[in-house]
């Protein structure tokens, strides 16, 4: 049994939908409104996720209740991020960004290596013995990689072995962006299918 | 004006008109199609099947309403295997929309295997005890690693605030070492974080359920064995939910995916017919 908030709620995301919809006919006041609530609300939503989950048991709680002063510190460096607006003392932000950029470099840096570059290399050494389909895979693979990689080299002229191999590489970036495309395609399709089974599911019970 | 012409000019929103009956059609008149299963698929369902009763699993629920319809099949269906096997999930929010889209699925889940288990005589599952919901904390790449290490330096409480010390379940549990499995639903980039630092730095076992537009980039992973499933947008949805036998949204959906692509190519070449027709005629 639907209670009143619940139909309202499935009334107001119908009429959010077609709202949205209705600009593939032509932009009109419905989209610009429903583009409008969906900007604000989110924004509203993330303030209070924010200081719910992050400011008030990350900070205040933290510091009032349990007396780790400490935590003064890393707020300053927060408090000092919004002196970008204050032209006079941006500056000031510099030391807050600098301190990110470190940390976020430092992770990068490392992550890169272990978790993507070796392993990569290693996912690439790969046996070519005996006549099957799994060679033939692993062979396509490693022609894959040489000639993606040469494609990026620009340090000499892709003339020559370097220019057929660069062409190699080229086509299995087409490739590439096929398949990606192909999944994009789903992807929205699917987005759409999800619409379309809440608005002849829920709000006009066609759908079954 | 003939009729390659004519298709050329076409206006765009009667193929915006033809997609929605497309998709509209065999939601309607629920008309399905068989699923086949594809390997990495198959694979990380096995991988979750043959976990023994009482293995926990980390479930990253990284994903918005924007990808919902996608992500959320995988999820629901992961959950209900996770309660006929036995296995004890734990949920973790990356991305601050998707916690109430994880507790949403999390309770219907459920209330759905209670309702089922009720029936059939068998034991129900328990919020903190068989199952639980850590919620959502900023810290992106940081946070992951310090799981690693222990997990209430960074989630300290569920999301309802209970601390993690007061679900039966969560007692001795702090950090990767203590989960047999990490199952991420990504709809952004944090699967690759997870790849990066959960993955290469504590080893832990990871398949990804991504959305359709993520799931190409994934594949290098899975070749690698960095990860060793991998589910694919609604498609792998469908063969999720046809492999626990319970089919759902997703495998109803595959359907008009299948229509709407059909027409899409047809879309395609009747385009380039009419354009080359065209061309051939504007030269001569």
């Amino acid at each position: 049994m639907y209670n009143f908030w619940a139909i309202f709620g499935i009334w107001m995301a119908a009429f959010l939908t077609l709202a949205i919809f209705s600009f593939l006919y032509k932009d009109n006041p419905f989209y610009k409104l429903a583009e409008h609530l969906y900007v604000g609300t989110s924004a509203g939503y993330m303030l209070i996720y924010t200081y719910f989950l992050t400011i008030k048991p990350m900070l205040i709680d933290p510091i009032t209740k349990q007396q780790q002063f400490f935590l003064f510190i890393p707020a300053f460096f927060g408090i000092i991020m919004l002196t970008r607006w204050f032209p006079k003392i941006a500056w000031l932000s510099r030391w807050s960004i600098a301190f990110t950029i470190g940390i976020g470099t430092g992770l990068a840096i490392t992550g890169s290596i272990q978790g993507i570059l070796i392993p990569q290399i290693k996912g690439t050494l790969i046996a070519l013995h005996g006549w099957n389909w799994t060679t033939l895979n692993n062979l396509l693979i490693i022609i894959g990689v040489i000639s993606t990689l040469t494609y990026f080299y620009f340090s000499k002229a892709h003339k020559g072995v370097i220019g057929k191999t660069a062409k190699i590489g080229i086509t299995y970036i087409m490739i590439a962006f096929g398949a990606s495309f192909g999944y994009t395609v789903m992807g929205r399709i699917s987005l759409l299918i999800g619409r379309m089974y809440f608005l002849f599911h829920d709000w006009i019970p066609l759908i079954h | 004006m003939n009729i390659f012409e004519r298709i050329e000019k076409i206006d765009r929103r009667i193929i915006f008109l033809l997609v929605a009956i497309a998709v509209l059609l065999p939601l309607i008149f629920k008309v399905r199609m068989e699923i086949p299963i594809s390997e990495p698929v198959k694979k990380a369902f096995v991988s979750v099947d043959t976990l023994s009763s009482g293995t926990y699993i980390l479930i990253s629920v990284d994903y918005d309403p924007a990808s919902m319809p996608e992500l959320q099949p995988m999820y629901k269906t992961l959950l209900m295997q996770c309660f006929e096997k036995g296995l004890k999930p734990v949920m973790i929010v990356q991305w601050p929309l998707g916690l109430p889209l994880s507790i949403k699925a999390m309770s219907e889940m459920a209330v759905e295997y209670n309702r089922i288990a009720s029936k059939e005589g068998k034991d129900t599952v328990v919020y903190g005890v068989d199952y639980c919901n850590i919620g959502y904390r900023p810290g992106g790449v940081a946070q992951i690693v310090g799981i690693g290490k222990e997990i209430r330096d960074y989630f300290e409480s569920d999301y309802k605030g209970t601390p993690l010390d007061s679900l039966p379940m969560m007692k001795d549990i702090h950090n990767y070492d203590n989960f047999a499995l990490l199952f991420c639903l990504e709809a952004g980039s944090m699967g690759e974080m997870y790849v990066q630092y959960a993955n290469a730095r504590f080893g832990i076992k990871i398949i990804f359920g991504m959305t359709a537009v993520s799931a190409p980039d994934a594949y290098p992973y899975l070749q690698s064995g960095q990860i060793i499933g991998l589910l694919g947008g609604l498609q792998g949805a469908a063969e999720y939910e046809t492999l626990m036998k319970k089919p759902g949204f997703a495998t109803m959906g595959m359907t008009a995916q299948s229509w709407v692509h059909v027409l899409i190519v047809l879309f395609i070449l009747l385009g380039n017919i009419g354009y080359f027709i065209g061309r051939k005629k504007r030269r001569s």
